[in-house]
């Protein structure tokens, strides 16, 4: 699994820091996605599947490989 | 209860499509129709009143998956077809190109039409904005236009006005409340908002509403208000709310109240479901019906009804949420604020312009309010959990 934000369309809710909180972060100044790993161990992924789904503002993109 | 062999999802937006995707996602191998009444593939709304409307965006780049990402949810994709008609009992649901499609699993995502001054009709110049066509003839419109009226002071009307402004024009906003989004915000922030508005030259008209459109040569020359007022305007954009897209629904078995009324695990009829815009169901934590017009619902509610689509039979409780960006300030909102419950604030500083605010209600905190503080709002969205998700109990007497 590979993992990529687009900040630039991230809108700063956090429903992925609430699903996924090992995965992802927010910026302090402005909220903005923090993608703490990339490539996130398969415990992880289900919930990281999760915070793709639920982002309101569809800014997380996670890419399936070997 | 047996995973559906065929689930049709009436409906191709964000309800919709996080539907198909969350069903796939929980394992579902079986057929997945998607039918759209528009012809673009699934988009996100919330940009349209602010990057697509100030150009700022492609309108393509409000395409909420990219077309490979549309190919591995292994769906049929009926788009540019509106359904006419559903009957719950049978589970079939007809479309305006004469299809009649039926599934062991119907998802109503139909969402919301824009209210409209006067049915399609009227002068040039009026616009709505609910879609991505409404956008892109607003935004021709608008390079060709010096004074605007937006007229309607919710989400819609205020994000619309302060991206107006944005662009150069000369906007004024238009609406019954005192102070722009009292009804979402509560009264402390709506007033800064209000204020907000005001120093960036937006020129606000609180308390009134729209008496009538003045027009000139078949367009809108401007718009009368209800204290008599005139304002002359090149164009004008009605944001004064939205209803269900139900009518389809006439004859259909289905309850219809405000919406597809549904109970707390979003099932409106025996193997038919509602996501959405459209869904008004009960939720268990404010032991009420409730609808919800909010991005972050639609992502939510069709994780849910996905589940339950499967068996997961889990009732849909969650804490509601919106943002909304208005010129450099993002405002945040956990749970229901209220007019009249008291709001203190919890983080930062109003007159710094980054603050969270707290309402209580009778059972503790009620909202979350945040500008220009995300991380912090939502850390403190925890205070809200208890209420919004634990059943309310009956009373003791």
């Amino acid at each position: 699994m590979k993992i990529t934000v687009d900040e630039d369309k991230c809108c700063g809710a956090g429903s992925c820091v609430l699903t996924a909180p090992d995965v992802f972060d927010q910026r302090d100044e402005d909220g903005i996605v923090v993608l703490l790993e990339a490539r996130p161990h398969r415990e992880r992924h289900d919930a990281v599947r999760e915070a793709a789904t639920v982002c309101p503002a569809a800014a997380i993109h996670v890419g399936e490989e070997a | 209860m047996n995973a559906p062999g065929h689930v049709l999802v009436v409906g191709a937006s964000a309800a919709g499509l996080g539907t198909a995707e969350a069903l796939r996602r929980k394992g579902f191998t079986g057929r997945l129709t998607l039918a759209g009444a528009e012809p673009e593939p699934p988009y996100d709304r919330p940009p349209l009143s602010k990057r697509v409307l100030a150009g700022a965006w492609e309108p393509a780049r409000a395409h909420l998956r990219t077309p490979d990402v549309l190919d591995v949810l292994d769906a049929r994709f009926l788009l540019g077809d509106p359904a006419t008609a559903l009957d719950a009992e049978r589970r079939s649901v007809s479309t305006a190109s004469g299809r009649t499609l039926t599934a062991d699993a119907i998802v109503v995502a139909t969402g919301i039409r824009a209210r409209r001054l006067s049915g399609h009709g009227g002068p040039q110049g009026v616009h709505v904005l609910r879609t991505l066509a409404d956008a892109a003839a607003l935004r021709a419109d608008l390079l060709g236009a010096r004074r605007v009226v937006v007229v309607g002071d919710g989400v819609l009307g205020a994000e619309t006005a302060a991206t107006v402004r944005t662009m150069g024009l000369e906007v004024c906003l238009v609406g019954p409340q005192p102070a722009p989004m009292t009804g979402q915000l509560g009264p402390l922030v709506a007033r800064r908002l209000s204020a907000l508005h005001a120093g960036n030259g937006v020129v606000l008209r609180a308390g009134v509403l729209l008496d009538g459109l003045l027009t000139r040569d078949g367009r809108v020359s401007g718009v009368r208000l209800s204290d008599g007022e005139e304002l002359e305007a090149d164009v004008v954009v009605t944001a004064i709310g939205s209803s269900p897209a139900t009518d389809w629904l006439d004859g259909s078995g289905l309850r219809l109240d405000d919406g597809v009324v549904c109970d707390a695990y979003c099932r409106a009829a025996d193997g038919v479901w509602a996501v959405g815009d459209v869904a008004r169901w009960h939720h268990e934590g404010l032991g009420r019906l409730l609808r919800l017009e909010n991005r972050t619902n639609a992502s939510e509610q069709a994780l849910a009804v996905a589940g339950n689509i499967l068996g997961e039979n889990r009732p849909y409780s969650p804490v509601p949420y919106f943002w909304t960006d208005q010129f450099d300030v993002r405002i945040q909102v956990f749970g229901l604020p209220s007019a009249e419950a008291p709001a203190r604030v919890v983080e930062g500083d109003l007159a710094q312009g980054r603050f969270v605010v707290c309402q209580d209600g009778p059972r503790g905190p009620v909202s979350v309010l945040g500008w220009n503080m995300p991380r912090q709002t939502r850390s403190h969205r925890a205070s809200l959990v208890d209420h919004y998700t634990r059943p309310l109990e009956p009373t003791a007497p």
